[in-house]
């Protein structure tokens, strides 16, 4: 297997950046995205309610697979044409939006009344109050569900294959075709996958030790 | 001090205040004054609209009907939607008030200073630098400067609520509203914040305290406000409200809570 893996190494390089960089950008644009869908959600004004419920709806209820597909093979007949990896990013972050939007509204709902109130009554506004008092303490409290959804993504970015994206997967699919060695290379990227998320796992872990060693 | 001086300068004045949550009716036709200086504790039996009272004069609840004056500032009327210029008013209101809560809540993800110089920082906009000084005086004066940078997390009930109380003071506020300060507390840590809170009217701090303490509304208010079923039923001095010439109802309800 070592031989094989050798010979792949200048591809998978490539393509473990191609993956790394598709899973951190759309957590990034998710985490943007969803803390907006989860503001909308729990915002006074129905409308901003009702569209935010309704794009979790739609972008939890389907298949992370059809919603790529849709915007790379869907658009291009309405005109809309757009390469490979900006398809992928872009269904990728919608997706983990609708995801992170949750934990991050679960984590805002779990700090207390009291917390907001004690903000109010000293003549702290809104968004002052959102921003220093309450997103703080719902994101310690978002922390486990938030890491296990980066940890969702970065699997979910093999599907970026199915667009020509050369991620691990496509790597791995391509020289599984030219060497007929498909299990050693699916072993191989398989591990390279497992590797990556052991990592993001302890940071997470260390992240959260280190939370709540300052606050108790 | 003449009843048109202290309409001009008292700090609280409500007129006719009602609130009702659903077909309950929380606080029938309130009216209450409170002079600069003075420590007024309200007492009741649980479900009397002491707490909806006193959340009512910074807004925390938005009254029915009735006109809240508050140091100068008055909202009539406020209802559950308030227009933007009442709200306008209930943050100015509130820059120029300050509570404490039950419950405490410190913000947990700041140390102890850090939730003094909170409101001076974020309201009042002082640099960090510029506010920290006065935080550490403030901690000092509940004798917490020790625990300054400890978060929330590692402070003892009684140490949390003297935090919450620098924190308070941390804005020059004209009226301290106390929800109940030293109900979640153990007997044991109530003294402390009791000791504080003496220390603030000795001072000449106005004060609002919803409390169960009799032996710090006997020593320390100016006036005990006895409520009942959402009215004020007894406006009254504490030598008058613990004294032999007390009403059988204020006798009943002191029977109940001091056993």
């Amino acid at each position: 297997m070592l031989d094989l893996f050798l010979r792949a190494l200048p591809l998978l390089e490539k393509a473990v950046l191609v993956t790394l960089g598709l899973g951190l950008s759309a957590f990034f644009c998710g985490c943007v995205l969803g803390l907006l869908i989860a503001l909308a959600r729990i915002s006074p004004f129905r409308p901003l309610r009702w569209f935010a419920f309704s794009y979790v709806s739609i972008f939890r209820g389907t298949p992370l697979l059809i919603q790529i597909l849709l915007i790379y093979f869907g658009l291009p007949s309405y005109g809309i044409v757009i390469s490979p990896i900006p398809s992928a990013l872009l269904a990728l972050s919608l997706f983990a939006a609708a995801y992170l939007s949750e934990n991050f509204r679960s984590g805002i709902m779990a700090v207390e009344k009291g917390q907001w109130e004690a903000a109010w009554a000293m003549g702290m506004g809104y968004w002052k109050t959102l921003f220093r008092i309450v997103l703080p303490q719902a994101f310690r409290i978002a922390l486990p569900p938030v890491g296990s959804r980066l940890i969702g993504l970065m699997k979910d970015t093999s599907l970026a294959s199915t667009v020509t994206v050369v991620e691990l997967t496509r790597v791995a699919e391509q020289l599984g075709a030219t060497t007929f060695r498909y299990m050693e290379m699916f072993l191989i990227v398989g591990a390279i996958y497992w590797f990556i998320n052991q990592v993001l796992t302890i940071l997470q872990t260390w992240l959260e030790s280190h939370l709540s060693k300052r606050y108790t | 001090m003449n009843t048109s001086s202290t309409h001009i300068t008292a700090p609280v004045q409500v007129q006719g205040l009602a609130k009702s949550f659903g077909a309950n009716h929380v606080l029938r036709q309130i009216d209450l004054t409170v002079a600069r200086g003075e420590v007024v504790v309200i007492m009741g039996p649980s479900g009397s609209g002491k707490t909806t009272l006193i959340r009512s004069l910074n807004f925390l609840e938005m009254p029915d009907r009735g006109t809240i004056r508050m140091c100068g500032i008055e909202i009539a009327d406020a209802g559950p939607k308030p227009s933007g210029d009442t709200r306008r008013k209930m943050r100015e209101i509130r820059k120029k008030t300050a509570m404490v809560f039950q419950s405490f809540n410190l913000f947990g993800h700041m140390t102890a200073v850090e939730n003094v110089i909170e409101g001076m920082v974020s309201v009042q906009g002082l640099r960090k630098s510029a506010a920290l000084p006065r935080g550490l005086d403030l901690l000092a004066q509940v004798g917490l400067l020790e625990k300054a940078n400890e978060y929330p997390g590692r402070l003892s009930g009684g140490q949390k609520q003297r935090v919450a109380i620098a924190r308070a003071l941390a804005m020059n506020p004209e009226v301290i509203l106390f929800d109940e300060p030293t109900s979640a507390l153990d007997p044991e840590l109530r003294g402390e914040v009791l000791k504080v809170m003496r220390d603030l009217a000795e001072k000449g701090m106005t004060m609002l305290v919803v409390t169960h303490e009799t032996r710090f509304a006997k020593d320390v208010a100016d006036r005990i406000v006895f409520m009942e079923g959402g009215v004020i039923a007894e406006d009254t001095s504490p030598d008058h409200f613990f004294g032999p010439s007390a009403s059988q109802r204020s006798r009943d309800f002191l029977g109940l809570i001091e056993d």
